[in-house]
């Protein structure tokens, strides 16, 4: 069964079309990354699988019902880190895990997600006093305290240093190893090749390449980019026969600052947006 | 890849509805409490007003002084505030800060969330209550009733008062735009429904029309409740009847109630209807 199925989905704001007709599989157990510049979309459709706005379109199944209509049991099953919130102020960050705790049949202990989103030397600091980063674990905890099947995560490391981001994706690495399926949306590129199994391309609310982070918009059959220096300056040239292309260098020497680079995600990506807009 | 999953299956029960409203209660109250903000302008501000207007007003006259007068009619305040201000503008906050998002995202539903802000609204009432009536005994020789029929009186005010206010504020919620006008907007009613209520000032010094259409309101009702509960009843002599109309009042109060659960129940929104 695929933990999200979406056919034909649109949604207008006035006369502005937010999701133009949206397809999308996301099957159990994998992590599935929404990728697009900014008012692409992504929250829109994140938000209508997540059952918080109205689809003007299209069908949507999220484990196995409609998000419109489903109820307190569907809920329980899902978890949602919203893109924005500055709730629970004055609670203590155990207090406020320990009290969403209670909201479900399932949930995993206290202490086992205070340590899992690295909260744990902040536990009884009150929510209001947290830096931004900080707050956004909180965010993170209150989504997975329940156990649940799904996680949709909306820019969930945005604030983030590089080392919460790294122990971010091994939490990510771990509860999709526990089953968890996961739909994270990011700007983050290196984000997205590191944990996605697959991923997808939103602009102007539509889909513009999907496939695995290897091979997405022709990645994989992309040209490499050669570069060196010699006598002559520096040199670049773009090659689907990279190796040739050093081959014939190497006859010629007097060359120094070698690279061969195959196309990065980025690359990709930014082709992908300059091409649809 | 269906066949490995080490996740349970949701077998076990959901939390009840009263369990998850109880508990929504608890931290509705600590943070209530711990916003010093909201302790001393919503809470403490009716009591100050009580300390103030009566050190104004304690000049001994015929019957019950107006410092006693307005010891027992303030209490209605101090409902109208922990009740139909704080919840007000609570709930505009919960939709903005993304409470209210946050909790549909969850099992939660609106009756546990209601319930949690009954258990506030509750508590919090009762406090005020005997914040002001703290304020009247100790500053104004406010005399505490002996008779256990007025302690019911007491009882079914109190209570259909804060359903009242509650219901109504809840309602009200959804008028203001944003956080911050929703305490501007909340305020107004209650201020102007105070004076044309005889709450602030003495309820036969006021013009007659005034009294008219503040009577389909039910702060006038509130005020002159309570006063039948803690001054002497030669003191009714002085309203607008002459009597303290219990039946009227417990009508009027309970035709709130029900308007109030109506427009709650037509009007609530999970969050703001721009959001989508
Ligand atoms: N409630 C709303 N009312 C009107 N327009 C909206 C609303 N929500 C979103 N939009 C518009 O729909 C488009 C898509 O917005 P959305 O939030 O889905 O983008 P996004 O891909 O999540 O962007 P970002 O990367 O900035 O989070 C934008 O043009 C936005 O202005
Ligand atoms: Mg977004």
């Amino acid at each position: 069964m695929n933990a999200i199925e979406v056919r034909d989905l649109h949604k207008h704001y006035g006369s502005h079309r937010a999701v133009a007709g949206i397809d999308l599989q996301v099957r159990e157990g994998e992590v599935f990354a929404l990728l697009g510049p900014n008012g692409a979309g992504k929250t829109t459709t994140t938000e209508i699988l997540e059952g918080y706005r109205q689809r003007d379109n299209g069908t949507v199944r999220v484990l196995g019902q409609d998000p419109g209509t489903a109820g307190r049991d569907w809920r329980a099953t899902i978890g949602i880190v919203l893109q924005t919130a500055t709730d629970a102020a004055e609670l203590t960050v155990r207090e406020t895990i320990k009290h969403f705790r209670g909201y479900y049949p399932n949930p995993r202990a206290v202490e086992d997600v205070i340590d899992l989103c690295g909260l744990r030397e902040k536990v009884n600091a009150r929510v209001r006093s947290l830096s931004g980063g900080q707050r956004r674990r909180v965010d993170v905890a209150l989504g997975i305290i329940g156990r649940p099947r799904l996680l949709f995560l909306d820019e969930p490391t945005t604030g983030f240093d590089p080392e919460a981001r790294r122990q971010f994706w091994d939490l990510v690495r771990t509860l999709s190893g526990e089953g968890t399926t996961i739909l994270l949306t990011t700007h983050y590129l290196d984000e997205a090749e590191a944990l996605a199994d697959r991923l997808a391309v939103i602009a102007a609310g539509r889909i513009v390449a999907e496939g695995t982070p290897r091979t997405v918009g022709g990645r994989d059959r992309a040209p490499a980019t050669v570069s060196w220096v010699d006598g002559a300056g520096p040199h670049e040239v773009r090659t689907t026969d990279p190796i040739g292309t050093v081959v014939q260098l190497d006859g010629r020497g007097g060359i120094s600052g070698l690279q061969v680079r195959q196309p990065s995600l980025e690359d990709i990506y930014l082709d992908l947006i300059g091409a649809s807009a | 890849m269906t066949t490995a999953l080490a996740l349970p299956s949701s077998t076990t029960a959901l939390p009840s509805t009263l369990r998850t409203g109880l508990s929504r209660g608890g931290v509705e109250l600590r943070m209530f409490f711990r916003d010093k903000g909201a302790v001393i302008f919503t809470f403490s501000f009716p009591a100050i007003v009580l300390a103030l207007l009566g050190s104004i007003n304690d000049e001994p006259g015929p019957g019950s002084p107006m410092s006693q007068v307005l010891a027992a009619s303030m209490i209605a305040y101090g409902i109208l505030s922990t009740a139909f201000i704080s919840i007000g503008t609570g709930i505009a906050n919960d939709r903005e800060d993304g409470t209210l998002k946050r909790l549909r995202g969850t099992p939660v539903n609106a009756g546990a969330y209601f319930i949690g802000k009954t258990v506030l609204v509750a508590v919090a009432s009762l406090a005020e209550v005997a914040l002001l009536l703290a304020v009247g005994v100790l500053m104004f020789d406010l005399e505490l009733p002996t008779d256990p029929g007025r302690w019911l009186t007491f009882g079914w005010l109190l209570a259909l008062s804060i359903v009242a206010c509650t219901l109504l504020g809840i309602a009200a919620s959804g008028l203001a735009r944003t956080a911050r006008s929703a305490a501007a907007v909340l305020n107004l009613p209650v201020l102007v429904l105070q004076f044309t209520s005889g709450v602030f000032v003495h309820i036969s010094s006021l013009p007659e029309a005034m009294v008219r259409v503040a009577a389909f309101f039910p702060v006038r009702w509130m005020g002159q409740g309570f006063r039948s509960v803690f001054l002497p009843d030669s003191m009714a002599a002085g309203e607008v009847a002459g009597s303290w109309e219990h039946p009227v009042t417990a009508l009027v109060l309970g035709a709130w109630c029900l308007i109030g659960l109506v427009l709650c129940l037509t009007t609530f929104r999970w969050t703001d209807k721009r959001a989508g």
